[in-house]
């Protein structure tokens, strides 16, 4: 089984090819220069290493959210044209799922706790651990602010690594307030990384998790800012009516 | 993979907007499909357009849309000469969605790819119900985000003689609109109660830019409009919206029709068109071809469907594009002010 993953979900762009237990090519990279302009060339630049042919691909793996509007919207737009041209079925990998896996396999009773920066105070996040070598889902991604995470983490008492683009952002905070055991992950497992998405997109597909191209759009995990701010106000006028 | 046979077909796709759009244009003039997802009913909540609610609604619907139009008119992606994608100007991150697609499309069935402006597919709709049209000519284009008098000296060169300082008259027409509480979007509402009012009741004033006699200012009109409904909301004055929607439509195309004639004169042009959203509007086309008559000049313009956005138009300006060369890479970005004339 072949599978193509994209991820542009947050700063990093990543593309890989991953066949059966092989990571046949992935290319990483963390830098300033916009996805839209990247991410393409990086999958053109891969095919031609390895001389892939696009029609030996059994699915198109993506990082379908949460993560940044724009970059979720470029990754999947990219794998919807892709998966019609090709004739492909897509797989969307939850992002916050996509980054705890790449901490495979961590001793059962310590959590897994990826943070992406959501602004307004908010992480993306979920709480994971591995049990008989897979991802269990403790807490389901969503956006929580920073402080009740960490409170959570405490009610916990178990151990706990963070990774991910909110570690920068909030590293004070939880050397301050977070009270059980934690660690940062290193640099080669801390961020976004494509070969990880095809590692889960594996699992999806043997379980049949696939989607139509035309039918694939990111989870934002978040409502636009005009439909927060319509609903606010309509909820407002609502109470007083009442 | 072996062609079936001569014709130059192209699939384009639009997205810069409020309208994810797919079409597939045959030798730069035959619209084999035009397929349109309008989102206006969604924005309608929020009196005009999202751009965040835009881009996802985009992302939703492109590939249907595309399919759509491929299927419409019977031709599969092996049968493509390029892709035309509208990639500036516009909202960022619904061009985003075109542009990411029509490159992933490309690269995987190594098409041509052929980036368009999103203004030279307005000006190009003309072409599509005026087979007798070439350049040179001169071209008003008037929608919700642009107003620019342009000569088109030739397929994909354009000398701007004039541009608003301010509003778009299609954004004017959207502010008035819903000033007098006629919602979005603003133009057909406008057009359809003008008909029904006064266009002399009101003198509403026509600013002139000092020393650029085919600039346009609509803030003026538009103030004077909204400082008019204050006056008569204060005094307690009726306001009989037909005949203040009459006088402001009146003004706009005034201005519009003064400085398209005045350029065509100077210029000694014999050609000119409309295009964009503002030109289905029934007053400015009745307007313009009335002066274009009297002054000797060939009056074109697209029919409604082809005024708004569509893919066709932008199909028909990536032809003309592809037949001269022009032909973008992977690295393609949306350019959000992207100029017209730039490639």
């Amino acid at each position: 089984m072949k599978i193509l993953a994209l991820d542009s979900s947050g700063l990093v762009a990543s593309v890989a090819v991953v066949e059966d237990d092989i990571l046949v090519a992935e290319y990483t990279m963390n830098y300033k220069k916009t996805h839209s302009q990247t991410l393409l060339p990086m999958l053109d630049e891969v095919k031609k290493a390895i001389s892939l042919d696009l029609n030996s691909i059994d699915a198109i793996a993506v990082a379908a959210g949460p993560g940044s509007f724009t970059g979720l919207r470029i990754g999947s737009a990219t794998a919807k044209g892709l998966g019609l041209a090709l004739d492909k079925p897509l797989i969307g990998i939850p992002t916050v799922d996509a980054l705890a896996y790449n901490l495979y396999d961590t001793a059962p009773d310590t959590l897994i706790c990826p943070i992406m920066d959501a602004r307004r105070k908010q992480v993306y996040t979920g709480i994971y651990c591995f049990e008989n070598h897979a991802l269990k889902i403790l807490k389901p991604q969503d956006a929580v602010p920073m402080t009740e995470l960490i409170e959570e983490l405490n009610r916990t008492g178990k151990s706990v690594i963070f990774l991910g683009d909110g570690v920068p952002v909030y590293r004070e905070l939880i050397e301050e307030t977070c009270h059980v055991p934690y660690s940062f992950a290193p640099a080669h497992i801390n961020k976004q990384r494509a070969a990880a998405v095809a590692a889960l997109a594996q699992i999806y597909y043997k379980e049949g998790k696939m989607e139509d191209a035309a039918d694939h759009q990111p989870d934002y995990l978040r409502v636009s800012q005009a439909e927060r701010e319509r609903a606010a106000r309509l909820a407002k006028e609502e109470n007083a009516d009442h | 993979m072996e062609k079936k046979n001569e014709d130059v077909l192209i699939l384009a796709i639009e997205s810069s907007c409020d309208e994810t759009a797919a079409s597939v244009v045959k030798n730069g003039r035959t619209i084999l499909s035009n397929i349109i997802s309008s989102q206006i009913e969604l924005h309608k909540l929020y009196g005009g357009v999202v751009p965040e609610i835009a881009s996802r609604k985009h992302i939703e619907k492109i590939n249907q849309v595309i399919e759509e139009a491929l299927k419409e008119a019977d031709v599969t992606l092996d049968d493509l000469d390029a892709i035309g994608v509208t990639y500036g100007p516009g909202l960022v991150g619904a061009l985003l969605v075109g542009v990411a697609e029509a490159k992933a499309i490309s690269f995987a069935k190594d098409i041509p790819l052929v980036g368009v402006h999103h203004i030279e597919g307005h000006i190009s709709a003309n072409y599509i119900e005026h087979p007798d049209l070439e350049p040179p000519f001169l071209c008003l284009v008037v929608s919700g985000g642009h107003t620019h008098l342009v000569i088109v000296k030739d397929y994909g060169e354009f000398e701007i003689l004039g541009r608003t300082r301010d509003d778009a008259a299609g954004e004017a027409f959207d502010k008035v609109a819903r000033a007098i509480g006629l919602g979005y979007p603003g133009g057909p509402k406008i057009d359809r109660l003008s008909k029904e009012g006064n266009a002399y009741a009101f003198d509403f004033p026509k600013a002139k830019v000092d020393e650029a006699p085919y600039d346009f200012s609509f803030s003026g009109v538009k103030s004077a409009v909204l400082n008019h409904l204050n006056k008569c909301r204060m005094q307690g004055e009726e306001i009989v919206a037909a005949d203040v929607a009459a006088s402001f439509q009146r003004c706009v195309v005034e201005v519009l029709v003064e400085h398209a004639i005045a350029a065509a004169k100077d210029y000694k042009i014999d050609k000119l068109a409309i295009a964009g959203g503002v030109a289905s509007n029934s007053g400015l086309r009745t307007a313009m071809e009335e002066a274009c008559r009297k002054h000797n000049i060939g009056f074109y313009h697209p029919s409604p469907i082809f005024c708004t956005d569509n893919a066709a138009m932008i199909g028909v300006a990536a032809y003309y594009e592809y037949q001269k060369g022009t032909r973008h890479g992977l690295d393609l970005n949306a350019i959000p002010n992207l100029r017209l004339g730039e490639r």
